[in-house]
């Protein structure tokens, strides 16, 4: 069997060809309305040509590939197949060191970069956080929530108010942040839960855009779009501090909570509730005749994701030191939903990851930052095709080996 | 019988659309009973389970479960989470586990509903909370014993084949610690030898005590195992007694489309 | 009196819209059960399809009527390409998949398109040509209602009729129909439920391409964002509706069409869009089936 047939070839050309007729319009005629200017960009219709041809090419041969490895695994007994993820982590002389020495690079990261490099890094920690409160909701219930942005928006706008009308403390504020966007969750969670999935999606998409145009055109309360400056930055038992050393505090701020956030969030994906939601995840009805309420299940899900978006958003606002509506739109919650789905529904390592990449890759090559949330709709696309269970896929833990182990 | 029946139906009704599902259904199930639902294909058994467990509303009709010695309790309206915090547990006919579970997890979900810890104490780990789980996982791996599936206990449950799956299924609804199982074709797609298994299972479990209703189309094992038979047909009780009984009336054997029926 | 007339016009004018794009939406759920997120982005590519279409045939200086034909052919071809395409791409694939991840894959589709007209063509608001003459007879009543108001109603009356017949005597609506039925048993009597899937892709798509034509020289300028909050109203329009039912969507657009209106005109216009998220929750919340939809009951 060869690995190119005559018929991928064909197919190839069909796929170009396809394509070049598709953004015909779009990409090779570019008008100029008020001057009446048309631009005609030939050379885009044979990138394009290209492109989709290898493509078609390259998704052949992959999936040549791997029916042959399928075949050859149908000849032999069972194969036991473990992801290198999986080996990865039940081998503790191997993932030891490793997880030690990421531990260490995160310890140490201020002391090696500049505060640039500090400031990208608190930002790539704080969407960790975002990503893993997210990931409870989406990655662990199952529940795809789209308007997890605003929850971010409620939690840092409750210390900017807060602080601007009252001057209360960042210390005060964060859990009154985490508070505020939990009983948001409830509030809308309460109504919502009981439909089905896919509407879930709409009326928190909803609630996404409701929350931001509240919060642009409700002058008196939010102060519009100009938004909130001068924010307290958050404070350490009234230290003073010059502007590296703010950063730096808020880098290991950041870092704290990212690990309080793994801490909780293990904790609970192992426990009787952890269990209930993943199971809600994969069969509802089987779900509620074990005697699992669902509606409350879920309703603690959406709290409890909300919760951490509430705390994110107290960190954020703290920050920046200052807020406004445009850090709340959908793209935002797109981006969170697209690092959970890339670093893999459900697993904390893949959200971490997926975090990393997804917010130090762009920074990193500004040429291409027009292209990033591009990238990042073709990425859920690809994603869901090729890999739905992301980077880390998750995995399920062994409870008796070591629980009930005398 | 002169003891309280545990679960007593009476004119159970369940209409979709003007279709008229199940129809006046009467019913009773005593304490220890193994108790059997047959009738033809779309003869209504399983909208009759649907019924009970509370996923679907019934039109009419009046659902009690009375436990010995503890007061009655009506099932109507009731959602499927609190019938089964009540004591009705049940298997689905097309099995319906968490796969993407492991086999263990699938039983400890199970005892959702007689455990209590909440976030708090998952986040905190008191030792309340780490009694509760150490219980968990040990009840239910009793439980795997039971049903001869210990060995695999981490295991997906995707990777089980069938007539395992149909056994953790049970195990999973008997970790609701229920009074009354309820059974969706348990046998289905099961070679003589598990079949053989399954009955001795089911004995087990009611010489422990519970009750069962089970449906079935193998009518050997039907036969075999039950104490009393329903009959049902276009969801209308047709016929209710002993095997004996069941297998000569001149009813039952017209509704299995007037055929010789094969009870071997 | 007179302003009233003109805010029922205007509700009538937004509620066509709506329906031409909401007609998508439900007939893609009917089918598939899937919400196509990307659904909005497939009207704005229309709109952006006439306006080039459109500027390249004046600067050859063809009559307006034939630009407006032609344009318009031509919004309905690509759109059309494109609904197919992204079904084909994107969803295919993740039929059998857990619910999740085809509407993952919308999600991710609609973000793409958006950015991919952004990055083709512009960020900015483009003006659209008044491709609609304006009729001189109507002189008398353009404080009520517009020429463009009149053209819109009267073209999604025409589109409502053909696609009614359409779904009503044709083989492939009553094919269209026994696969929102029963999609394994119209496969079993031999429907090509593949090709069928596509054929509504490409209805839907063709319906929004005219809504995108339409709204276009309504309001006389376009953008690349002006799917997706289009997209979601008329998502809410075909759930208020009953989601599923061609009737149901178009009523449910008139009905959000017509609030929106007088909302906008007797309240406040900055919170145009808090109407509509307000009564798509309310509706879900009490009426989730919507006004002509029928109660589902999943098997177990």
């Amino acid at each position: 069997m060869d690995v190119i047939t005559l018929k991928d070839c064909r197919k190839a050309l069909i796929a170009a060809l396809w394509f070049m007729f598709l953004t015909f319009p779009l990409l090779v005629i570019k008008v100029n309305t008020t001057e009446n200017l048309v631009i005609w960009r030939w050379h885009n219709l044979l990138y394009v040509g290209v492109a989709a041809g290898s493509a078609s090419l390259l998704t052949s041969i992959f999936r040549g590939l791997h029916d042959r490895k399928r075949e050859q695994q149908r000849h032999q007994e069972k194969v036991i197949h473990i992801s290198l993820t999986e080996r990865f982590f039940s081998n503790p002389v191997v993932s030891r060191p490793v997880l030690a020495a990421g531990a260490l690079f995160f310890l140490i990261f201020p002391l090696l970069f500049s505060t640039y490099q500090v400031n990208i890094m608190t930002t790539a920690l704080m969407y960790v956080v975002l990503g893993l409160g997210l990931n409870i909701v989406v990655g662990v219930a199952g529940l795809l929530n789209l308007g997890y942005v605003a929850f971010y928006a409620v939690g840092a706008y409750t210390y900017a108010l807060l602080n601007m009308h009252f001057g209360v403390g960042f210390w005060v504020a964060l859990p009154l942040g985490g508070i505020m966007a939990a009983l948001f969750g409830i509030l809308l969670g309460f109504p919502v839960l009981r439909l089905r999935g896919d509407y879930l999606a709409i009326v928190t998409l909803g609630f996404g855009e409701i929350i931001l145009l509240v919060l642009k055109n409700w002058a008196e309360f939010s102060q519009g779009p100009g938004g909130i400056s001068n924010i307290s930055r958050p404070g350490f038992f009234g230290m003073e501090m010059s502007m590296a050393t703010t950063l730096n505090y808020q880098y290991y701020l950041t870092i704290a909570m990212v690990l309080l956030t793994i801490f909780v969030i293990n904790r609970l994906q192992n426990s009787r509730i952890g269990r209930a939601l993943f199971a809600l995840r994969e069969d509802e009805i089987a779900c509620q005749a074990m005697g699992i309420d669902k509606t409350t299940i879920k309703l603690t899900a959406f709290a409890l994701g909300a919760t951490w978006a509430g705390l994110a958003g107290v960190l954020f606002a703290a920050k920046n030191a200052y807020v406004n509506p445009d850090s709340f739109t959908f793209l935002e919650s797109a981006m969170i939903l697209c690092i959970v789905v890339l670093g893999g529904m459900g697993s904390i390592v893949g959200v971490i990851i997926g975090a990393l990449i997804l917010i130090l890759l762009p920074e990193y090559l500004r040429a291409f930052s027009d292209y990033r949330m591009l990238a990042f709709g073709a990425l859920l696309v690809i994603m869901m095709v090729f890999r739905p269970q992301g980077i880390v896929a998750n995995i399920r833990r062994s409870y008796h080996k070591k629980d009930s182990a005398p | 019988m002169s003891t309280e029946p545990i679960l007593s139906v009476r004119g159970l009704t369940m209409e979709f659309g003007g279709i008229r599902a199940l129809d006046k259904l009467d019913l009773q199930i005593y304490p220890g009973q193994i108790a059997a639902l047959i009738g033809p294909n779309g003869a209504g058994k399983t909208t009759f389970f649907n019924c009970l467990t509370g996923i679907y509303m019934p039109t009419a009709g009046e659902l009690h479960l009375s436990p010995p010695e503890q007061p009655g309790r009506r099932l109507n309206g009731l959602k499927p989470n609190q019938v089964t915090e009540a004591g009705l547990a049940r298997t689905f006919q097309n099995i319906r586990l968490f796969p993407g579970m492991t086999v263990l997890e699938n039983v400890m979900i199970g005892r959702h509903c007689r455990t209590k810890a909440k976030i708090f104490g998952a986040i905190l780990r008191n030792p309340g909370t780490r009694k509760e789980e150490k219980e968990t996982v040990d009840i239910s791996m009793a439980l795997l014993a039971k049903v001869g599936l210990a060995d695999v206990a981490d295991e997906f449950a995707r990777n089980l084949p069938y007539g395992a799956q149909r056994r953790l299924e049970i195990a999973r609804a008997l970790a609701t610690e229920p009074l009354l199982l309820l059974l969706d074709e348990p046998a289905a797609g099961m070679n003589p030898q598990e079949t053989q298994n399954l009955t001795s299972l089911i004995r087990n479990i009611r010489d422990e005590g519970l009750s069962i209703l089970l449906i079935e189309h193998d009518m050997k094992l039907v036969m075999s195992l039950s104490d009393y038979i329903f009959v049902v047909d276009y969801g209308r009780k047709i016929a209710e007694g002993t095997s004996e009984e069941v297998r000569i009336n001149p009813v039952v054997i017209k509704a299995y489309l007037g055929e010789e029926v094969e009870y071997a | 009196m007179e302003y009233f007339l003109e805010l029922v016009f205007s509700g009538l004018t937004r509620g066509s819209i709506y329906a031409l794009i909401a007609l998508g939406y439900t007939m893609v759920y009917g089918i598939i059960g899937l919400i196509n997120f990307a659904h909005g982005e497939i009207y704005m590519i229309g709109a952006f399809t006439a306006l080039i279409i459109a500027t390249v045939l004046n600067m050859y200086g063809l009559p307006l009527p034939a630009i407006l034909i032609l344009a318009s052919v031509a919004a309905i071809i690509w759109s059309a390409a494109y609904g197919f395409t992204v079904e084909r791409l994107a969803y295919r694939p993740l039929r059998g998949a857990p619910r999740l991840s085809p509407l993952i894959s919308a999600i991710g589709m609609s973000i793409f398109l958006q950015n991919y007209v952004m990055l083709a063509q512009t960020p900015n608001f483009l003006p659209f040509p008044a491709l609609i003459p304006d009729l001189p007879f109507l002189n008398r009543f353009t404080s009520m209602v517009g020429t463009t108001d009149l053209a819109i109603l009267l073209v999604t009356a025409i589109v409502m009729i053909l696609l009614t017949l359409m779904i009503k005597f044709t083989r492939t609506g009553k094919a269209m129909r026994a696969t929102s039925q029963d999609r394994t048993m119209a496969f079993l009597v031999g429907v090509n439920v593949d090709t069928v899937i596509s054929v509504t892709f490409i209805t839907g798509s063709s319906l929004a391409a005219i809504g995108g034509v339409l709204i276009a020289s309504h309001i006389g300028q376009i953008n690349f964002y002006i799917g997706f909050i289009a997209g979601i109203k008329a998502f809410t329009a075909a759930v208020l509706g009953g989601i599923g039912s061609i009737p149901g969507a178009v009523l449910g657009s008139f009905v959000l069409g017509l609030t929106e209106s007088f909302a906008t005109g007797y309240v406040s216009s900055a919170y145009e869009d808090v109407f509509a998220f307000s009564l798509l929750v309310l509706i879900l919340i009490f009426r989730p089936a919507g006004l002509l939809g029928r109660a589902t009951i999943e098997k177990v």
